[in-house]
């Protein structure tokens, strides 16, 4: 390999096409900034939404361009990789670059701002500063080729929502805030440690070349250890059961808009860096032939759906309820991986969409709801049903989803998901995501039946349907869940490429 | 508050001499390891820290009105962000002029050498500032939850 010469290297004019792999991270960067010192809280709101559209602008251009014409490399600050921070953009991540900015582009314009924060308004900006670094940091860990770089963004995203986090009402925001920030904090340095034992043993840290010069040390002591340490830090970062107590909390304290936002796109990037370190860096041969990682991944997945699912049923709070939903779910993309084949990955892949769209959708229903009644407890629903028909309305068609009802997203993700499990031989597994799914079918339906054939008990607070701030965005995301279940091909072409890509080697 | 009220910080004279006399070196030191970090050890983030070592040395001895006088909070909250957008800026400076994110050999002509001095000088300062505005803001925050009290 030739040594980098960056005092020679002639200077190659560039168009701003070339430059979007890196754009993508750098206009949140920087726009975080200018919200504080523009201050101006029209201006600052206006600026976070035209970013958020921006990135999604360039994150399906990027997608575009990496299904016409395959990988794009970008070397930060002209160094080659694998010496440099590399940003790669591969079928994975650019999917993954959509979601997450389709759902900042839904969640930030969602409201008039500011609303439901236990925030001094003139500080209003500071909330839009974090929660655009939070969105950088997110699209940097996805961007990103090189392992450090990863960590770097995770911490950027992860200081970010723990102060979002404690801007929910009432001291129990801060104490949610604080368990994650030490949790968070945990996985992080594991993750830290992980890298670094790798960066021991081999020398470099570009994830492309980490795979290449793992080969020959691959079953060594200090490798197994570092692939223990980034799984369980990781882990933590997705609340994977057992590691997920931080999430019901953090999802049920925080302000209801940010709940919409980090339980779509914060775990789904978690899942997606446990793909990279799974499946690029290690290799699925390592993985499931020599470490067989799916006789740790396949029950622990199962029982987040269950424990998940059984402890949503037991909740008297809506966002609670959703928060355990999510562990459930998070369960069915783990499931999907340790299935090592590429049905059941595909499922995985394509559930961290579809549960992106039905997961941000719901909580911007209960968004909507706690702005009117002032209250995240399901009782506290009653009657909603024929005073905010259309926010309800939404509330169903999500629920559904979560279900898996066929012509809703859910159902997409469950028949891939079952039809690995079979190709695997693994029909009880089969059997237990469809058992799982009738425990979703009783926690939706408690909240529904609470909402459509509960009277408004006498004395409640008069409520209204939401404005169309409100409503459009919830819809959108809700709208998405359909159609991308009518048209399922979309996301599970995309889904299945990636899971070849994925295994393309082994197994 | 107990009875009698406690002898102030500043009141000990000892204190006082030694820490007027300290704060003007820890200063200059910041600044000698942020502009002489390219030759020896040292950086923005060193040089940062021990920049906001001296304000809070000044703070804890006067008191928090006397170096917010010095360094005002809403200057502290605007460097933070100036710092960022320094670093930043250099990034997107280096990409108008036709190079990569960050890459500083496009920066001055005549020569790369010249250009990758003056991009990690002003990167570090970048680092600098925000660092030396960051850790100042943290003291504000927690003295400022004490005087409340």
């Amino acid at each position: 390999m030739e040594a980098p010469t960056p005092h020679e290297v002639e200077v190659v004019h560039r168009t701003l096409t070339d430059h979007l792999p890196i754009l993508q991270v750098i206009i949140p960067l920087l726009a975080a900034p200018l919200c504080v010192l523009l201050r101006e809280r029209a201006l600052v709101r206006g600026m976070a939404i035209g970013v958020a559209w921006t990135c999604l602008a360039i994150s399906v251009t990027l997608l575009q361009h990496v299904m016409e014409h395959g990988v794009i490399s970008y070397a930060v600050g002209g160094w080659d990789a694998p010496f440099g921070i590399e940003y790669r953009i591969d079928l994975l991540n650019a999917y993954i670059l959509v979601v997450v900015s389709a759902i900042a582009a839904v969640v930030f314009p969602f409201g008039r701002g500011g609303e439901g924060l236990a925030l001094n308004p003139a500080r209003v900006h500071l909330f839009y500063a974090a929660l655009l670094l939070c969105l950088c940091g997110l699209l940097g860990m996805a961007a990103t080729g090189d392992a450090f770089n990863i960590f770097v963004f995770l911490e950027i995203s992860s200081l970010a929502s723990y102060s979002l986090i404690a801007l929910g009402r009432g001291r129990r925001a801060l104490r949610a805030a604080y368990s994650y920030l030490v949790m968070g904090t945990i996985g992080g340095t594991f993750f830290l440690i992980g890298i670094g034992l790798l960066y021991q043993t081999t020398g470099t840290l570009n994830i492309v070349d980490l795979h290449d010069r793992l080969q020959p040390v691959i079953g060594s002591r200090t490798v197994v250890v570092a692939f223990a340490f980034l799984v369980v830090g990781l882990g933590i970062k997705l609340a994977l059961f057992p590691l997920h107590q931080w999430l019901p909390n953090a999802y049920t304290h925080a302000p209801a808009k940010i709940s919409a936002f980090l339980a779509a796109t914060a775990t789904k990037v978690g899942f997606y860096v446990l793909l990279r370190v799974l499946f690029t860096i290690f290799g699925a041969t390592f993985v499931f032939t020599t470490l067989r990682l799916h006789n740790l991944l396949l029950p622990m997945s199962l029982a987040a759906m269950f424990v998940g699912s059984l402890a949503a049923i037991a909740q008297t709070d809506i966002k609670r309820l959703l928060a355990y939903s999510s562990i459930a779910q998070i369960g069915y993309m783990t499931l999907g991986v340790s299935m090592g084949n590429v049905d059941g990955l595909a499922g995985g892949i394509v559930h961290l969409f579809n549960h992106a769209m039905m997961k941000g959708g719901l909580f911007l229903v209960v968004a909507c709801v706690v702005l009117r009644t002032g209250s995240a407890k399901i009782d506290d629903m009653a009657g909603l049903g024929r005073k905010m028909p259309l926010t309800m309305a939404a509330f169903v068609v999500g629920g559904l989803s979560l279900i898996g009802v066929p012509a809703t997203v859910g159902f997409v993700s469950k028949w891939y998901l079952v039809k690995g499990a079979l190709e695997r031989g693994w029909e009880p597994v089969a059997l237990l995501i469809l058992l799982s799914s009738l425990l979703a079918v009783i926690y939706v339906w408690r909240v529904l039946e609470v909402i459509y054939f509960r009277e408004r008990p006498e004395g409640a607070k008069e409520v209204g349907e939401v404005d169309a701030t409100m409503l459009i965005p919830t819809w959108i995301l809700i709208g998405a869940a359909v159609f991308f279940g009518l048209r399922a091909e979309l996301t599970s072409q995309v889904a299945l490429d990636t899971a070849r890509m994925l295994l393309g080697t082994g197994l | 508050m107990t009875q009698k009220t406690p002898m102030r910080m500043q009141d000990k004279i000892i204190l006082r001499v030694v820490s007027k006399a300290l704060i003007p070196p820890i200063l200059l030191f910041a600044l000698y390891v942020q502009f002489h970090g390219d030759f020896g050890p040292g950086g923005g983030f060193q040089a940062g820290v021990i920049f906001a070592a001296g304000l809070v040395l000044f703070g804890v001895i006067f008191g928090l009105d006397a170096v917010q006088e010095v360094f005002p909070p809403i200057w502290v909250e605007i460097l933070t962000a100036v710092g960022v957008l320094l670093y930043g800026g250099v990034g997107v400076v280096s990409i108008m002029l036709g190079g990569e994110f960050l890459n500083y050999d496009v920066l001055h002509l005549p020569g790369p050498m010249h250009g990758q001095h003056l991009g990690i000088f002003l990167v570090e300062l970048g680092v600098g500032i925000t660092v030396a505005s960051a850790m100042t803001a943290i003291f504000y925050f927690f003295a400022g939850r004490a005087t409340k009290r």
